[in-house]
């Protein structure tokens, strides 16, 4: 634990894992949350339509 | 193009024009017993060359607030047609230094054109000549149309455009004179360094304001993709490239880093510009074009949030995998190795979701060249991913590692997908933007696309059977122990692949030109009358009503 390249290890092994894990959560709650889903679905289907000019 | 400036514009265009002059003066000044000096007066002869445009055009009329209604498409325009420059000049290059390795005397004794020149000549043309300027012109065409938004001013966009090709133009020209800080995709020296850092920040700053403007609640995904294609790379490239210049009138560096820790930073670099250039941005294009023109939505929205989070995570991690059986920690290759293998979890959704958001369109695939560029790069996309993943695993590697295998990957990529989702989204704009019908000839671009298909597959046959060839046989020993083949057995075994492989390349690159002209044709023919929408190009959902705003 005394030089820098040994308490790098020891971050990639322990923290590491579970910022990774979080991140994974966390996107998956953004993703699957029900109120969500009404915007998604309307921005898939907005580029498809009333796109030829700026709103201002 | 000046006369779409404003009258404080084109002054603040003057300014940092005569600025540019300046440095390029104090370079060639300074520089005249080095190579920085031959690039002091080319920075000063691009500066007063388009002074001189700006001038000359100071007596036209300011723009109408009329142009507010529209969008900016000039910057998209000018970067289509630079990008189709870069891709049959980056391309021919390429064709000639695949010739050079099989038939190495073309170099004619001359040090401009010998293989090490040559070659980042290549690798920067096609990589940030045609794929850069590609990304920023669809960039610009698809922030605009996804935000409803018109860009936020009309200098800043074409001082991107205009500033990164002229940090284009001081690589190649700087490779042909020497000029390398040896690291690969990162070979300009410092002062393209730092010119291309001021270049990308006013990217990053102009997307974002973009962005600021949008009248949908929600950002696209592929503005996602865009935005980490262009906020990454400003870190990749600043962190890569810190050095410590000899001096003003020196071309020549050196880098911060030394030894194991240069390596690492430039495989994370290198590694990441793949992620981030190669596949961020052309991921942000496909999710864009691929549902416009098929006239369908993404197959899954969610989806491609996952694989975008998925891919920006991962990527950051994995570059160690270039450095298996260095003097790295094992540690360090073990996690790039694992971080390559997972990300082919995201890889293939983003792949999957492009060719289920065809399910419905397929008919549409078999009779539209351009579409069926974009599919084709999908299924490229999850090709050239799995191999990736698969190259990555320390044993495979060992096998593959210095090896044509890995050429070959790269192109399976850089064809396969990136120059075939390009040219899809090309063919796709060029009408929108030029307000014509359709393509010129629909019949070229169906030339194009086999001549694309036809050259890719010629070469990345060619090289995994050179590739194989080469692990094997340098791994081949005697029932002595000793290794059965020198290196040159290895070199003449791979002449005829070299051979089969320019081949491949004169065919890609024969569709490029085909692809050139087709434009060229297609802007020069009549536009349609104002009122007309581009019924015949536009797929048919996209003529709806506008929906009324929220």
């Amino acid at each position: 634990m005394d030089s820098p390249h040994d308490t790098l290890v020891l971050v990639s092994k322990t923290f590491g894992l579970f910022y990774l894990i979080a991140l994974s959560v966390a996107v998956l709650v953004y993703v699957y949350w029900p109120s969500n889903r009404r915007k998604f679905d309307r921005a898939a289907q907005a580029i498809l339509q009333g796109e030829d000019k700026p709103w201002r | 193009m000046v006369a779409q400036l404003t009258k404080s514009e084109r002054q603040v265009a003057l300014v940092i024009l005569l600025a540019l002059t300046i440095v390029g003066l104090i370079f060639a000044g300074a520089g005249k017993d080095d190579p920085i000096g031959v690039h002091g007066f080319l920075i000063m002869a691009c500066a007063i060359a388009a002074i001189f445009a700006v001038i000359s055009a100071s007596a036209e009329p300011e723009p109408s607030p009329e142009r507010l209604d529209t969008y900016y498409d000039d910057p998209s325009k000018i970067g289509i047609v630079l990008a189709m420059a870069w891709a049959a000049v980056g391309m021919l290059v390429g064709f000639w230094v695949a010739l050079l390795l099989a038939f190495p005397d073309l170099t004619f004794d001359a040090g401009w054109a010998s293989f090490g020149r040559l070659r980042p000549v290549h690798t920067s043309g096609v990589i940030f000549g045609f794929g850069g300027n590609a990304l920023i012109a669809t960039s610009f065409y698809v922030m605009q149309r996804t935000s409803r938004a018109r860009l936020p001013d009309q200098l800043s966009p074409l001082f991107v455009l205009f500033g990164y090709n002229l940090f284009c133009l001081l690589a190649a020209t700087g490779y042909l004179m020497g000029i390398t800080q040896s690291k690969e995709y990162a070979e300009p020296e410092w002062y393209a360094d730092i010119w291309l850092v001021i270049v990308w920040v006013t990217y990053l700053v102009l997307y974002l304001r973009t962005l600021a403007r949008r009248q949908e609640p929600h950002i696209y995904v592929a503005n996602w993709y865009y935005l980490a294609f262009v906020l990454v790379v400003a870190m990749l490239h600043i962190v890569n490239n810190l050095a410590v210049p000899v001096g003003l009138g020196s071309a020549k560096s050196y880098s911060l880093f030394s030894g194991v820790q240069d390596a690492m930073t430039q495989w994370w670099y290198g590694h990441n510009a793949v992620a981030f250039f190669l596949t961020a941005g052309f991921l942000g294009m496909m999710y864009y074009y691929l549902p416009k023109r098929a006239g369908r939505p993404l197959f899954s929205y969610r989806m491609s949030i996952i694989s975008f989070w998925g891919i920006t995570f991962l990527y950051m991690w994995a570059g160690s995998h270039h450095l298996h059986y260095t003097a790295l920690p094992q540690w360090v290759q073990t996690l790039g190795m694992t971080f390559s293998v997972m990300l082919l979890v995201p890889s293939w959704s983003a792949a999957a979701n492009a060719l289920l958001t065809l399910n419905g369109a397929w008919h549409k695939v078999r009779d539209d060249a351009t579409l069926r560029f974009m599919m084709v790069a999908a299924v490229f996309y999850g090709l050239t991913t799995f191999e990736g993943s698969f190259l990555a695993i320390r044993p495979v590697n060992a096998l593959s590692h210095y090896t044509d295998w890995t050429v070959g990957h790269v192109h399976a990529g850089a064809l396969g997908w990136v120059a075939m989702i390009t040219f899809g989204a090309i063919y796709a704009s060029v009408p929108w933007l030029w307000k014509r019908d359709a393509m010129y000839s629909a019949r070229l671009v169906e030339v194009h696309f086999w001549f694309a298909v036809t050259g890719t597959i010629i070469y990345v046959i060619s090289m995994w059977n050179s590739g194989i060839i080469q692990g094997l046989m340098w791994r081949t020993y005697t029932p002595e122990g000793t290794l059965a083949y020198s290196f040159v057995d290895s070199l003449i075994e791979m002449h005829p692949y070299y051979i089969a492989r320019a081949i491949g390349g004169l065919f890609f690159l024969i569709g490029t030109l085909v692809g050139c002209y087709n434009i060229w044709m297609t802007v020069r023919g009549e536009a349609l009358p104002a009122a007309t929408e581009p019924a015949g190009d536009i797929p048919a959902p996209a003529i709806a009503a506008r929906q009324p705003a929220e």
